[in-house]
C-alpha cells in the first residue's frame, strides 16, 4: 500500500499544484532560516574539542586588587596569570600536558623572497600542539626540550606557507622572523576552531596565529604580550624583568589532567602555592583557584552574547509559525479533496487507511521542504560568507568560517523539519479521516 | 439480507429538528431488486446511506446479513462497505485524476487483494459493462454513460452481496439511462441484490418491489407490476412481491 500512496500523494500534488508549492516553501523557509541560524549559532558557541573536556583545564588564580574585584558583577578571576606563577606551576609534573602561552607580533620573510610582513605569533610551550590536536600538514611540533633554552624552529599555518612557500613542503627551510633565523619544522593543516577556546581574551573568532614558537624566546627576545595585559596596581616597569617580575596578568596556562585523581592533586597544587603566596603577601582576596573546563570557560567568557540566542529563539519561532501556515494549508488541500476522501470511504477505506494516506501526502510534502530548505540554506549560508568578507583577516579565517555546514545539526534541523511537519499534518489528516463518509458524497 | 426495524435518522440544527427517516422499517431478501422512490426531501437518499453504512441512525434496529451494524467499529463497517455492497451514485463519483482501470481498482485496493487478483476482476468488470478498450482513459474523456458504466465496474469488480444504486440515470438521457438499466438487471440477473433509488416511475417499474417513502417513512409498498407493454410483450413474469 505504501507504493500505492505515494502515487496517489503525487496525484494529489498535480490536483492542487499551487497549494503543494506553497506548503513546501513554507517548511522550505522555516528549515532554512533555522538551519542558518542554528550553524552560525553552532559555530559560535559550540566547543570545538568537546571529546576532550573532561580533561582540558584552563588555569586561573585570583591574584588581584584585595578592595575590588575584576569585574563588578562576577567572581571570576582574571583569564591570565601572572609570568611567575604560570613558571611556579608549569614546573608540576602533575598534569599529564601543560601549556603556557601568549600572542605577539613577529614580522616575517623567507630569505628575502617576500617583503616582510607583520603576523601574529603564539609564544607556547611544546604540549600546544599535542594538546589542542592541532593537525600537521607537514613535520611536526617541537618538543619540550626546545622550549629552554629556545631552539630556534618555528611552526607555520597552512595559510602562512601558502604565501611564503607557494603550499609546499617547507620542513628544514629557513626563514627570518624579527630579524632572527628559524627553522621551519612543521606546517599545520586547515585547523580553525570556532571560538578559538584556548585564547577568548584576544579575538575569540579571529583566524589560528600565522606563527608559533618556543616559549623561551619571549623571554629572550624580550617579546610583549600583543593580547590581553592587564594590571591591578601601578607597577615599576622598566624593563622586560620588571615585566616579568609584576603582578600583571599576561599569560596563559592550561593544563590536561585525564582524570578526577589527577585533578584534585594538580588543585591541591595550585592552592598550597597559593597558601604560600599568600603569606607572603600575596593573593589577598579570597581564595579562587580555578580549573575550568572548555565548555565551562565559554560560558564564563559570554562567548556567546544574548543576540545570538535570541535569534535562535527567533528563528524556531518562525519555523513553528511556518508549520502553523502548512497545518492550515494542509486543511485546506485536505477538504478541497474531501470528496474523494468520502467517495474513497465509501467504496471501503478507512479511518486508519484514510489517515495513512494522507500522512505519506504530508510527508512528502515534508521531506520536499526539508530538502528545498536545505538548498536555501545553503544559499544564504554563501551569502552570509560574502556578507562577511570585509571582516575576513585574510582567504581563510575571520567571521566567513563561521558559515559552513554544521552537518550533526544540519542533520537534527532536518529530522525536527520532517518530525514538526508529520505532526503538524496530523491533525488534518485525521480530522479529514474522522467525518462521516455521506457528509463528502453531499457535496456531490 | 437487509432488515431494517423502526429506523429513525434525525438531522438537528439550533432551530429545528428534521426526521430523514421516522420509525423506518423494511426487508430486503438476497436476490430482490427494490426500488425506493418518493418525492425529494422524503428521505430516500438518507435510506440508502444508512443501509449501505455511510450514515449511522439514531434509533431502531438494522442487521444487515444478520450482523447488527450498531455493534460495529468503523472498521468493521468500512469493511463491509467494500466487501459486501458496491454504490452507484447519480453523479457517477469517479476519481478524476485516476484513469477507468485506476478507479475500478480502488476498492480492490483497500481489500488488499494480489495484483493479480485485481487485474482479473477488473478486466471482468470492465467486460461486462462493456469498457474493456477505455481502461486507461480519464473519465473526462468519457461521456456520462460511460462514466456511469465504469462506476458499476467499480461497484461490481469486487463481487458485492448488494448495490446501492442512488439515481444512477438521473444525469443521462434515456437511452444511456436504458442502457444502464438494462445492466443493473443483468446484475440482478447473477444473483446481486438491488435497491434503487429513483424518481422516474417508469425506471422503478422495472424492479421487482417498489417502496414508496414519503416524509422518511414507507407510505406504499407494492410488488412488482410489469409494464403493460412488456405484460403484453413477454407474458407474466411473476413478481416477488413483499
Amino acid at each position: 500500500m505504501l507504493g500505492y500512496y505515494l502515487r496517489l500523494a503525487l496525484k494529489s500534488f498535480g490536483r492542487n499544484p499551487g497549494i503543494t508549492a506553497l506548503m513546501v516553501l513554507a517548511i522550505a523557509l522555516g528549515i532554512a532560516v533555522c538551519v542558518m541560524t542554528l550553524t552560525v549559532y553552532h559555530a559560535m558557541s559550540g566547543n570545538p574539542i568537546w571529546w576532550k573536556n573532561d580533561r582540558l583545564y584552563a588555569v586561573t588564580m585570583d591574584n588581584w586588587d584585595p578592595n575590588h574585584p575584576l569585574m563588578p558583577d562576577s567572581d571570576l578571576p582574571p583569564h591570565e596569570m601572572t609570568y611567575k606563577d604560570t613558571q611556579f606551576l608549569f614546573a608540576s609534573n602533575i598534569p599529564l600536558r601543560k601549556v603556557v602561552m601568549y600572542p605577539t607580533l613577529g614580522v616575517i620573510s623567507e630569505a628575502g623572497a617576500e617583503p616582510p610582513t607583520q603576523v601574529f605569533t603564539r609564544v607556547t610551550t611544546a604540549d600546544f600542539f599535542a594538546m589542542f590536536e592541532a593537525p600537521f600538514l607537514y613535520g611536526n611540533g617541537w618538543s619540550a626540550s626546545a622550549d629552554k633554552p629556545p631552539q630556534p624552529v618555528i611552526v607555520l599555518s597552512r595559510a602562512e606557507n601558502d604565501k611564503l612557500f607557494g603550499g609546499a613542503n617547507s620542513v628544514g627551510r629557513t626563514l627570518r622572523w624579527d630579524d632572527h633565523e628559524f627553522r621551519v619544522i612543521g606546517v599545520l593543516n586547515d585547523w580553525f576552531p570556532r571560538p578559538r577556546f584556548y585564547d577568548l581574551n584576544n579575538a575569540a573568532f579571529r583566524e589560528p596565529d600565522a606563527t608559533y614558537i618556543p616559549y623561551g624566546w619571549g623571554s629572550e627576545l624580550q617579546l610583549l604580550n600583543e593580547g590581553e595585559s592587564d594590571c591591578w596596581r601601578p607597577e615599576k616597569l622598566d624593563n622586560y624583568k620588571d615585566y616579568e617580575a609584576s603582578d600583571c596578568v599576561w599569560q596563559q596556562m592550561w593544563v590536561e589532567l585525564p582524570d578526577a585523581a589527577t585533578r584534585e592533586r594538580f588543585q591541591s597544587f595550585m592552592d598550597g602555592y597559593w597558601a604560600e603566596q599568600r603569606k607572603a603577601g600575596r593573593f589577598q582576596r579570597p581564595k579562587n583557584n580555578r580549573l575550568t573546563d572548555v565548555a565551562q570557560w565559554l560560558r564564563d567568557n559570554q562567548v556567546v552574547d544574548n543576540d545570538n540566542r535570541v535569534l535562535v529563539g527567533l528563528a524556531f519561532a518562525f519555523l513553528a509559525l511556518c508549520l502553523i501556515n502548512t497545518v492550515g494549508l494542509l486543511l485546506a488541500k485536505f477538504l478541497n479533496g474531501a470528496s474523494v476522501t468520502g467517495i474513497r470511504r465509501a467504496l471501503g477505506a478507512s479511518r486508519r487507511q484514510i489517515f495513512a494516506q494522507l500522512l505519506i501526502e504530508v510527508g512528502v510534502v515534508s521531506v520536499l521542504g526539508a530538502l528545498l530548505g536545505l538548498a536555501l540554506a545553503a544559499l544564504g549560508l554563501v551569502a552570509v560568507h560574502h556578507l562577511y568578507a570585509a571582516a575576513s583577516l585574510g582567504e581563510r579565517g575571520g567571521y566567513q568560517e563561521l558559515t559552513h555546514f554544521d552537518v550533526v545539526g544540519v542533520v537534527w534541523a532536518v529530522i525536527l523539519a520532517v518530525a514538526a511537519t508529520f505532526a503538524a499534518g496530523l491533525y488534518p489528516a485525521w480530522r479529514i479521516g474522522r467525518l462521516s463518509p455521506a457528509t463528502y458524497l453531499k457535496s456531490q | 439480507m437487509l432488515k431494517m426495524h423502526d429506523v429513525s435518522k434525525i438531522y438537528r440544527t439550533d432551530l429545528i429538528e428534521t426526521y430523514a427517516l421516522r420509525r423506518f422499517s423494511l426487508e430486503v431478501t438476497p436476490g430482490e431488486f427494490v426500488a425506493i422512490t418518493g418525492p425529494s426531501g422524503s428521505g430516500k437518499t438518507t435510506f440508502l446511506n444508512v443501509a449501505g453504512l455511510l450514515e449511522e441512525f439514531d434509533s431502531g434496529s438494522y442487521l444487515l446479513e444478520g450482523r447488527d451494524v450498531r455493534s460495529l467499529s468503523d472498521n468493521e463497517r468500512s469493511q463491509l462497505r467494500n466487501e459486501r455492497i458496491g454504490f452507484i451514485f447519480q453523479s457517477f463519483n469517479l476519481i478524476p485524476d485516476l484513469d477507468v482501470y485506476d478507479n475500478v481498482e480502488v476498492p480492490l485496493r483497500y481489500r488488499r487483494l494480489s495484483g493479480a487478483d485485481r487485474r482479473e476482476r477488473i478486466g471482468s468488470a470492465l467486460e461486462l459493462v462493456g469498457l474493456a478498450s477505455r481502461a486507461r482513459h480519464m473519465p473526462s474523456q468519457l461521456s456520462g454513460g460511460q462514466q456511469q458504466r465504469v462506476a458499476i465496474a467499480r461497484a461490481i469488480a469486487g463481487d458485492p452481496a448488494f448495490l446501492l444504486a442512488d439515481e444512477p440515470t438521473g444525469n443521462l438521457d434515456s437511452l444511456m439511462s436504458r442502457q444502464v438499466l438494462d445492466l443493473l438487471e443483468q446484475i440482478n440477473e447473477m444473483g446481486t441484490t438491488i435497491l434503487l433509488v429513483t424518481h422516474d416511475p417508469e425506471l422503478a417499474r422495472r424492479a421487482q418491489r417498489n417502496v414508496h417513502l414519503v416524509d422518511g417513512q414507507i407510505s406504499d409498498f407494492r410488488a412488482y407490476e410489469p409494464h403493460p407493454a412488456v405484460a403484453a410483450g413477454l407474458g407474466s413474469t411473476g413478481a416477488a412481491g413483499a
